[in-house]
């Protein structure tokens, strides 16, 4: 005869989950009463930016993660696929930021697949603003979506709540307030490639530089009518320094001119033995 | 927060707001478009959480047009207004969000109804709301007159918006207006230093 298993295999529910959520809320005011504090979601603290010039969009991010006051990761990849026209640059929460994007892209495959049609950047940033606005804001993700589509170039921000916004040159995250006064000096409708790469990248480079939030390289993605370019490290601006001489000095730099020997008497007072435990 | 305004005439309505978005102290939009189409002559002003607004105008565009299809006619401003009015009363704990709704119909022409939080909804022949409404009141109440012509309105809105804008710190960039009447739509945009001016300390 055969058991059966007291448990069933249940299917997952599709989405999140937040089950978890009061035992977390009970957890973080238990642990806070002791002195600790609940482990934080990594937030990528980040510049990122985009314009639209004569011949497309450049997307532009720094490359830093952070988990409160450590680097994480000094080289992530803030610029996301969406579609071969469509890039995404991600900021906030570093999960739902990546988890979204890579979601949108996959969405965006299949709808392409079904229309017989090259995706549009609007189509993304309506599933995009539709699905945070679902969330109520509780994924922390906000993005800035850049694509050429039949219509032309555009760029669109989404935040965290599901609001959107169409310019011609936005910024978001940390070192945003920083990025956009880059802009915002210096930005001008139908600029050239060359121009706008070095605006773009200046605009992130002023990121990196003001906001403790940001740093390491910034990563460009160049999209026109012909396809799209991604140019990781396009510049280092923070490069470590190289290491200009050693402070050891070889023995017999400094001249010995007299040297005495004093033994010092030692008496063993315990003794004691911890074996360590090597299975 | 935003100001908005909305004014009737004779042959349609004249609506006007500012354009700055904020989270907090910084401005995410300095040129937002917070006249939103409906249908070809209805347009909401949205004032409130940017989030919660335009999701409420999307859904709403989207009944007004499956409605007018079945219909096989232009919808009536009442309509529009009281599908925004459906929304926003049964979510109204949910959603932070001030809509007025304006439009032309053949059946009542010109007309303007308000829906402010809460989910309240009266029609009313001038209607201002956001933030910086509240600093307007006066200047609405005392310059008022029914009959003006469609110029009339134009500068009314826009001499009402320029004083918002100047005393309310969540409200400025630029001022958007717009016309609606049979014929069509006519926006128009005044930059910061062409608005009009008036005494300044």
């Amino acid at each position: 005869k055969m058991l059966n298993c007291s448990t069933q295999y249940e299917m997952p529910n599709a989405g999140f989950s937040f089950d978890n959520s009061r035992r977390n809320a009970v957890l973080e005011e238990g642990l806070s009463e002791k002195g600790y504090s609940a482990p934080k979601a990594r937030k990528t603290g980040t510049t990122i930016a985009g314009i639209i010039f004569k011949d497309g969009v450049i997307l532009g991010a720094d490359t830093r993660a952070t988990d409160d006051m450590v680097v994480a990761d000094k080289n992530c990849m803030k610029i996301h696929y969406i579609a071969p026209n469509i890039y995404c640059c991600g900021a906030g929460v570093a999960a739902d930021a990546e988890i979204t994007t890579q979601m949108m892209s996959s969405n965006i495959e299949l709808h392409s697949l079904s229309t017989g049609r090259p995706p549009l950047v609007v189509t993304v940033t309506r599933q995009l603003k539709q699905m945070l606005f679902r969330y109520q804001g509780h994924i922390g993700c906000s993005v800035i979506v850049g694509g050429v589509d039949v219509n032309g170039p555009q760029l669109y921000s989404v935040f965290p709540h599901g609001s959107y916004d169409k310019l011609p040159f936005l910024t978001m995250g940390s070192g945003a307030a920083a990025a956009i006064s880059v802009f915002e000096d210096r930005y001008k409708a139908n600029m050239e490639l060359e121009e706008a790469k070095q605006l773009v990248r200046d605009a992130i480079a002023a990121g990196i530089f003001c906001d403790l939030g940001s740093g390491s390289n910034v990563d460009l993605c160049v999209i026109t009518e012909k396809g799209a370019e991604y140019l990781r490290a396009y510049d280092e601006p923070a490069k470590k320094g190289q290491r200009g001489g050693k402070y050891t000095y070889k023995p017999g730099t400094t001249p010995v001119l007299a040297k005495t020997v004093t033994p010092l008497t030692l008496d063993i007072v315990e003794e004691s033995v911890q074996a360590m435990d090597t299975q | 927060l935003t100001t908005i305004m909305a004014v009737e005439f004779d042959d349609g309505v004249v609506i006007g707001a500012d354009s700055r978005t904020t989270t907090g102290a910084y401005i995410a939009n300095r040129v937002t478009d917070k006249l939103t189409p409906i249908h070809d002559r209805i347009f909401c002003c949205r004032s409130g959480s940017a989030a919660d607004t335009q999701a409420v105008a999307d859904a709403v565009s989207y009944q007004l047009g499956f409605h007018s299809i079945e219909l096989d006619e232009p919808p009536l401003v009442q309509t529009a207004a009281n599908l925004f009015k459906q929304m926003c009363y049964r979510y109204r704990e949910e959603l932070m969000a001030g809509i007025i709704v304006a439009g032309w119909d053949k059946r009542r022409g010109g007309q303007v109804y308000t829906v402010p939080m809460g989910g309240m909804l009266v029609r009313q022949p001038v209607s201002v709301g956001g933030s910086g409404s509240s600093y307007i009141y006066g200047f609405i109440d005392s310059n008022y007159r029914s009959g003006m012509s469609k110029e009339e309105c134009l500068r009314f809105t826009a001499e009402a918006l320029a004083l918002a804008m100047e005393r309310d710190g969540s409200s400025g960039g630029v001022a958007r207006l717009a016309a609606i009447t049979e014929a069509g739509l006519e926006r128009t945009v005044i930059l910061g230093n062409q608005l009009p001016t008036f005494f300044s300390a």
